[in-house]
């Protein structure tokens, strides 16, 4: 519920317009207010000051990548409500403010199940917004599966009717991950591109030119840059290679796993130097983000998390990020050494620009929505706001 | 007339912000009697709102029974523009201290009636009971606020186009495009600071020395419209050493054996009232 009363946020630093400065921040209605209009037009005084003990406020972080948390699994057919409102209560506490729920390769039956559930709303002391699920797979290549289910993996030879039989609708989609070196991609990206519905790339096998051709036909984005693709090579820098390609028609997205476990510091720093604009921080979290240390069943996978890393029980081997939003921006600062505000903006502004949304989202700016969090200098999340209401406080 | 002469840019800021604190604070201003301020913008008087906003976060002065009169604004150029002088009093001064937004006024250069919004800014500063304290800087062709070379030395709030010079001297706060430029302003008239009880006047830099000469040391001129102040009862012109450059060393020496009376004029518990003879 936003409020019509004016709220002036004083003793605070804000971040706009890529800087971090010294400003107070005004709120009406659920939006950012300018301040000088209010003074010359409306010539009131605000109803109620708040007071930040000098905190920085941000926009809010916007996750385009999740696959649950908490115990919960947002591909797991079973619990779907519970799952979001659960999940997405608690990432109001890692500063996300909108995000979209990730479903892997799943069965037909399962997406015709749960895509319907998943209907986008506006966020509050609820949980974060949800923008819409990301559908990542099962139009996926079988080379680059990673952890999904090899049975279930698709092609889309009849085109956007394919797609359309296998999730049911795409009301409810807001991102789909696929693979680009299938024949008909052409038209799918274009079909969905038109649909207003982000392509993103990845799970591929494909080669700079069939990537280029993507960009071309309508991609944007690229799901979790290094993994699952072609690794770079000289010749043929595959999906990576894009991040510097001179034949797309405009530079892409991609998104970025800084958990400190499934990118090396070294490739968060390449992919920052070469394609700055275009980085955007997801977790890629799993069902045992925000779990104790303890051993867990999530779905059909017995995990065991120790010391805030999530590997298959009676094993070393990972099964996926627990990072929050918060700890990825962290570490990717230490690793890379870049400002606190590109931090901030790789994790807000970069993702608000992937979904269209920068006017509204992921920005402080006048107009913009009121979603945005207080850090301290240690970049600890003091609270988060959506609309311009308090709905996480430490 | 006063000619306060500092060593520095800074020195004049902060002598500009004593007075005007001091000001205020002598005048006790309550809710049914407000003290009224003229205000300028610029890099001269920039300094001068720093410190003022200093003082009132040190709970020194409180702006909240004070009405404030803006000299002059540009037409045309969106409010929200950062060269417009909405911008930059709301950016630079109002936004920090405890103004009443009811009580701070600046002309309106985008207002559907140009001649009816100056009448009416007349109209209001009369109302508010005239102008204790207006406070100017100067071209360095000695206009003050718009009222450029050959103005009249009694004219009031009106619609001025502005000459070729000032639009170049402008034009490198439009990205050095003269075409960007608003060709007219609103501005106060002489006539209207004029009124004023008491005026004071900042003047720094080298470039402006030609001016402080004319206005001072030659006779009054509309060619040179700060000159005009030379009539007025209670002028005080504050200005730094580089802008004595082109004054009598006779001028400069007579003004700064006072300089330790200048001092106790910016001296708390020193009674204004005493400096307030017509000079």
């Amino acid at each position: 519920m936003s409020s019509d009363k004016l709220v002036q946020f004083k003793d605070c630093r804000i971040l706009r317009n890529h800087k971090i400065i010294k400003e107070d921040l005004w709120v009406r209605d659920g939006k950012i207010i300018n301040p000088e209009k209010i003074f010359f037009d409306e010539k009131i005084k605000a109803d109620s000051v708040i007071y930040c003990g000098n905190n920085i406020i941000a926009p809010g972080f916007i996750e385009l990548q999740i696959n649950g948390g908490y115990g919960y699994d947002f591909s797991f057919e079973e619990k779907t409500e519970e799952a979001i409102s659960i999940v997405g209560k608690n990432l109001l506490s890692h500063g996300v403010t909108s995000y979209c729920p990730t479903i892997v390769t799943s069965p037909v039956d399962v997406y015709h199940k749960i895509l319907p559930k998943f209907r986008k709303k506006q966020g509050g002391s609820h949980g974060a917004t949800m923008l819409g699920v990301h559908v990542e797979g099962p139009f996926i290549n079988v080379e680059k599966k990673g952890a999904h289910p090899a049975n279930f993996i698709k092609s889309y030879e009849q085109g956007l009717a394919t797609l359309e039989q296998v999730y049911g609708s795409l009301e409810n989609v807001k991102i789909i991950t696929l693979a680009p070196e299938f024949p008909n991609s052409g038209a799918v990206i274009k079909e969905l591109a038109k649909k207003d519905i982000i392509v993103s790339l990845g799970h591929s096998t494909s080669n700079l030119s069939q990537g280029e051709e993507a960009v071309k036909s309508g991609a944007t984005f690229i799901t979790h840059l290094f993994n699952a693709m072609l690794p770079f090579h000289h010749r043929d820098p595959g999906l990576v290679g894009l991040l510097a390609s001179e034949n797309i028609p405009r530079s892409v997205y991609f998104g970025i796993i800084s958990d400190g476990v499934h990118t090396h510091p070294a490739a968060l720093r390449i992919a920052y130097r070469v394609h700055p604009k275009g980085l955007v921080l997801v977790t890629d979290a799993i069902s045992a983000l925000g779990l104790q240390d303890g051993e867990y069943k999530i779905g059909q996978l017995n995990v065991e998390v120790r010391e805030n890393k999530a590997y298959i029980k009676g094993t070393d081997t990972f099964c996926g990020s627990i990072a929050s939003m918060i700890e990825c921006v962290k570490i990717f600062m230490e690793a890379t050494g870049c400002s606190h505000e590109y931090a901030l903006e790789a994790a807000s502004l970069h993702p608000a620009e992937v979904l269209g949304m920068q006017n509204q989202k992921g920005t402080l700016e006048f107009g913009a929505d009121a979603d945005f969090i207080m850090l301290n200098d240690n970049f600890d999340i003091q609270s988060t706001w959506i609309a311009g209401e308090c709905v996480f406080s430490k | 007339m006063r000619l306060v002469i500092l060593d520095s840019p800074k020195e004049v800021s902060e002598w500009a912000a004593k007075y005007v604190m001091k000001s205020i604070n002598h005048f006790k201003p309550t809710k049914d009697r407000y003290f009224v301020l003229g205000l300028p913008t610029g890099s001269t008087p920039y300094g001068m709102y720093q410190k003022l906003i200093e003082f009132y976060k040190a709970g020194k002065v409180s702006f909240k029974y004070v009405k404030t009169f803006n000299m002059d604004e540009y037409v045309g150029l969106p409010r929200e523009h950062p060269e417009s002088y909405h911008y930059y009093m709301f950016n630079n001064f109002f936004k920090h201290i405890d103004i009443d937004p009811e009580n701070a006024h600046v002309l309106d250069g985008n207002a559907p009636d140009l001649v009816e919004e100056c009448n009416e800014y007349e109209k209001k500063i009369s109302e508010a009971g005239g102008v204790h304290l207006f406070i100017g800087g100067i071209g360095p062709d000695g206009h003050i606020a718009f009222n450029e070379p050959g103005s009249s030395l009694v004219s009031r709030t009106r619609v001025k186009t502005l000459a070729q010079d000032t639009l170049e001297a402008n034009a490198r706060f439009f990205g050095n495009d003269i075409s960007k430029v608003p060709k007219q302003a609103l501005t106060v008239g002489v006539g209207t600071v004029m009124d004023a009880k008491e005026v004071m006047i900042l003047i720094t830099g080298a470039h402006k020395a030609f001016a402080l000469y004319k206005a001072i040391e030659e006779g009054i001129n509309h060619m040179w419209t700060v000159s005009a102040f030379q009539q007025h009862p209670q002028t005080v012109m504050v200005c730094d050493e580089d802008a004595t450059l082109e004054l009598k060393v006779k001028t400069v020496k007579y003004f700064k054996a006072l300089s330790d009376t200048h001092q106790k004029m910016i001296e708390e518990g020193e009674p204004l009232h005493l400096y307030k003879t017509v000079h």
